[in-house]
């Protein structure tokens, strides 16, 4: 398949799709992040998920139209003000759903699976019922627009910069979060021993609240970084769970860098065959890899040996 | 050291690190036939996690364990109890939504096969078996209970019975009256005192007056090895023992 | 006591089956056009696959988000063949190559492709409808089991397999009939399957075999196989140092689910008249563990009831009020977890039976408590 191409085209090729999967790749950490945090360090499964970053994404969407509404002038800073709010409206959310439904259900995994998964289809109703069924997009702002050429082959576009340096500024935001501060030693300390966490006086409640929260939040901010590449459907968040799930699965659940390693590996994976296969065909290539690579290694990539 | 065929059990240069962390560290010992070996040691000092290598719940990083002359580290977990190696877990370990007599008949050694579990028959023998067994172990009014009912004491009981039924050649018991009432243990103490008349057994107990009762040998374990070796009295005289329990 | 127990049905066992037979053989044929009763053959079909789901998940604790794969795989197999026979060349002749199936000549593809030549034959389809999804599950289960992969890692690695397969079926559509499925299917072996005739007997097949799955899924239940699967979902590990090889348990079942999977996915094909990824999917493949779910997932009758209700909700509500639907879904798995995690079957042995029980007692008082005032006893000793 590489015979019909010159070594330059070639490496045209991989430089641009490698630099289309970087977005997606972008995408797949943020949204994998959040799916992270709660899985990794709650042992829930959210099937959800993709209906918090969708709420990320319409929040995103009805800040764009507020803006252009009342506020033009500031319009092209209307997306930092979104990402706030995208961040509270899903953690909000993502609290709430916790306190009625999650926390009756920490011994019960596979039930919690079932059980998000019925407010997914719930969530994606009221999507519908209120933003309609059409896919919506926002107006991106103009210094998004356009992209920067790198050789005269090569061009990259700027939104999907700018969706990759988000990235990796909410990676590192969480890194801090779950690694130096003192909330992230709770939430570990929880996870690892919840009686003896609460024995010594943690608020085990309030922490798999804050976290599921968090973790909701950070889903949300995957959202509006979503609206920068694709538009908003109500069935948009289910698209993805799967693969977040597997990049999750794949990465080793309780490591945040495992996470960022297989986010990466997969995208660029299914990015690059694409260009050569049908694009159906590079995801399921993707996706048995991946499944295969874990029925080998089923604790994940990046996981340490313990005594059971 | 070569493994003499007359051990029932050898260990030898047992090794298992979790992630860099040696939990236990080149340790060797040996049991007779009919002998009764106690393992105690600090919290810590990897007791649970030996008796988790030797009836292959944990995989080993290297040495050998040799049962009747067969390396038990390359055998899948139920091979190692057909081999006759039965093992008690520390915290009782029986199936809830169960009746007593039901946890007593999975344990019943036929029909292990997934067609042989299919076609097994409930016959006079095993309701003899399992009458016999449920008596020793104080159960036999509380056959047709849920095993989710037991109190934490005749849970234990029910495990120690599981396990009885097997008839294994070696019974590894990881603190058998742990959590017992004072009467509960004495019964257990009793129940022990019988059931390890014509079988080799390794127990891991806190209770020394329990140990003294029981033990044919004493090991004592630190930080994965073997700090002492001997009787009671012996390892009760050793320095390094005294060191250990009461020097920090 | 023990041993009566242990007998192969107990009294609410029978009462069980009993009640489902007159209900299915007899209420529903006598009581239903031939639309409505092919529909509720369509909704039966589901049952197979809760019954599998039973096994699986209310017995064993493995739960599949991956049973659409196997209803799917049983159902293309018998599609496979019906639609060979509905493509040949007199009734093709339109088509540039006649022949073929039609997705095919749409496709350019002009001759058929090795692996489809088998199911020319039926006995090799029929044989392939439980074997393919069986011999897929094997492996699946082979792979996932003996590596210890469980729980919520088996549930989602399923979804993922689900979701494979639905992606290769509808962009393979030269072979697989793409989106659409297999279509436009007329008859077996000559006999015309669309008629009212066909389907009021295709019914009552669907209806012999669906008893002969729950009497397979009530012998292994009954036997000490089915007592070992409570026992690995309450404590796999005990199981394991009991000395079974806890593995081929699981993959046992886990095949035994796909074979009943296929079962309904083949007699879904032959009552509806096509199959299409729209059944294999992440989507369908859920739906069938609420049918499970609703039914009392340690319930292999209330797994049938399940699959009726639900799907006779569906219908009724996604034709009436399409946007209740999915929101009465939603809660659904929600209460389902939540308020009755036992389903129906749970509330019937909580609220009904002890109701019933308690109106036996009333009527025949001696029977049931010997202990008590014993009218004949007392007559006896009155007259000594």
């Amino acid at each position: 398949m590489f015979a019909d191409y010159t070594m330059g085209e070639l490496g045209a090729i991989f430089a641009m799709q490698g630099f289309a999967g970087l977005i997606l790749f972008s995408v797949f950490v943020l949204m994998a992040l959040g799916l992270a945090i709660i899985f990794g360090q709650m042992g829930v499964i959210n099937m959800a998920h993709g209906e918090f970053m969708i709420l990320g994404a319409y929040v995103t969407y009805l800040t764009s139209n507020l803006f252009a509404d009342y506020l033009p002038a500031l319009f092209s800073m209307y997306f930092f003000l979104a990402m706030i709010l995208a961040f509270f409206v899903a953690g909000g959310l993502g609290m709430l759903v916790e306190w009625a439904l999650i926390r009756h259900l920490y011994k019960r995994p596979l039930d919690t699976l079932l059980a998000t998964w019925g407010l997914s289809l719930i969530l994606q109703q009221i999507y519908r019922s209120v933003f309609g069924a059409r896919e919506v997009g926002v107006s991106i702002p103009d210094w998004m627009m356009g992209s920067l050429p790198l050789t005269d082959m090569i061009e990259v576009p700027i939104n999907g910069i700018f969706v990759m340096v988000l990235a990796v500024g909410i990676s590192l935001a969480v890194y801090i979060m779950m690694f130096r501060s003192s909330w992230g030693k709770q939430v570990r300390a929880v996870t690892q021993n919840r009686v003896m966490a609460g024995a010594v006086g943690i608020n085990t409640a309030r922490t798999d609240r804050l976290t599921f929260g968090i973790g909701c939040g950070v889903a949300g901010v995957a959202g509006s970084a979503f609206t920068m590449i694709g538009s908003t459907g109500p069935t948009a968040g289910q698209l993805y769970i799967v693969d977040t799930f597997l990049v999750v699965v794949f990465g080793g659940a309780a490591s945040l860098l495992g996470t960022i390693a297989s986010a990466f590996s997969i995208s660029q994976a299914q990015s690059v065959m694409e260009f050569f296969l049908s694009g159906s065909m590079a995801k399921v290539l993707t996706l048995l890899t991946v499944v295969g690579i874990l029925m080998l290694r089923p604790q994940g990539l990046f996981a340490l040996k313990l005594r059971k | 050291m070569d493994a003499r065929p007359d051990f029932l059990l050898t260990v030898e240069n047992l090794t298992v690190s979790f992630d860099g962390f040696k939990a236990v560290d080149s340790l060797s010992f040996y049991v007779e036939p009919n002998e009764c070996r106690v393992i105690i040691g600090p919290n810590g000092a990897g007791k649970t996690t030996v008796l988790d290598l030797i009836c292959g719940r944990t995989k080993a990083t290297g040495g050998k364990v040799e049962f009747k002359n067969q390396e038990l580290l390359k055998m899948r977990e139920d091979q190692i109890v057909h081999a006759g190696v039965g093992r008690k877990f520390q915290t009782p370990t029986v199936y809830e939504d169960l009746t007593v007599f039901e946890n007593l008949e999975i344990s019943y050694p036929k029909g292990h096969g997934v067609f042989g579990a299919l076609m097994f028959r409930r016959d006079d023998e095993v309701i003899s078996r399992i009458d016999e067994i449920a008596e020793t172990v104080f159960l036999e009014d509380l056959l047709d209970e849920q095993a989710a009912f037991l109190s934490h004491g005749q849970k234990q009981w029910l495990e120690i019975g599981m396990l009885l039924i097997q008839d294994p050649e070696l019974l590894m018991l990881d603190e058998p009256v742990a959590g017992m009432s004072v009467a509960e243990r004495k019964q257990t103490a009793e129940l022990l005192n019988r059931v390890i008349k014509d079988r080799s057994v390794i127990v891991i107990e806190h209770d020394m007056k329990f140990v003294e009762d029981i033990a044919t040998r004493v090991t004592v374990l630190h930080q994965g090895k073997v700090l002492s070796e001997g009787s009671m009295a012996h390892v009760q005289a050793d320095p390094k023992v005294i060191e250990v329990y009461l020097g920090h | 006591m023990l041993l009566s127990k242990n007998r192969f049905f107990s009294t609410t066992d029978l009462i069980g089956f009993g009640l489902l037979a007159l209900l299915i053989f007899v209420v529903l044929p006598i009581g239903l056009d031939t639309f409505r009763l092919n529909l509720f053959g369509k909704y039966l079909t589901y049952a197979f696959v809760a019954i599998g789901l039973v096994l699986c998940w209310g017995a064993g604790g493995i739960l599949s988000l991956g049973q659409g794969v196997f209803f799917g795989l049983g159902g293309y197999c018998m599609a496979m063949f019906l639609k060979l026979e509905a493509s040949s060349p007199e009734a093709t002749k339109i088509q540039s190559t006649p022949g073929i199936p039609d997705f095919m000549d749409w496709n350019q593809i002009t001759e058929i492709p090795i692996w489809w030549q088998p199911f020319h034959s039926l006995t090799f389809s029929l044989i392939a409808v439980i074997l393919v999804p069986v011999i897929f599950a094997f492996i699946i289960g082979v792979a996932m089991f003996r590596r210890r992969v469980g729980g919520v890692y088996f549930a989602i690695i399923t979804q993922a397999i689900a979701a494979i397969l639905t992606i290769l079926i509808i962009g393979q559509q030269g072979y697989t009939g793409g989106v659409n499925g297999i279509t436009d299917l007329r008859t077996l072996k000559g006999w015309d399957i669309r008629t009212d005739d066909a389907k009021v007997l295709l019914y009552f097949v669907n209806g012999g075999l669906l008893f002969a799955c729950l009497f397979l899924a009530q012998l292994i239940r009954r036997s000490k196989l089915g007592r070992i699967l409570i026992a690995m979902r309450n404590q796999e590990d005990r199981v394991r140092f009991s000395g079974y090889d806890v593995a081929n348990f699981k993959i046992f079942v886990f095949c035994a689910g796909a074979a009943f999977a296929a079962i309904g996915g083949a007699m879904f094909t032959l009552q509806v008249g096509f199959m299409s990824p729209s059944f294999v999917g992440i989507v369908p493949s859920i739906e069938m563990v609420i049918l499970c779910a609703v039914g009392g997932r340690l319930s292999i009758i209330g797994a049938v009831y399940g699959a009726l209700l639900v799907n006779l909700a569906k219908t009724t509500f996604s034709e009436l009020f399409p946007e209740l639907w999915l929101l009465g879904l939603g809660g659904l798995f929600i209460a389902v977890v939540l308020i009755f995690p036992n389903g129906l079957a749970g509330l019937y042995s909580d609220y009904i039976e002890p109701r019933i029980t308690a109106i036996f007692k009333r009527k025949f008082p001696e029977s049931k408590d010997p202990g008590k005032f014993d009218p004949a006893k007392t007559a006896a000793e009155a007259a000594e």
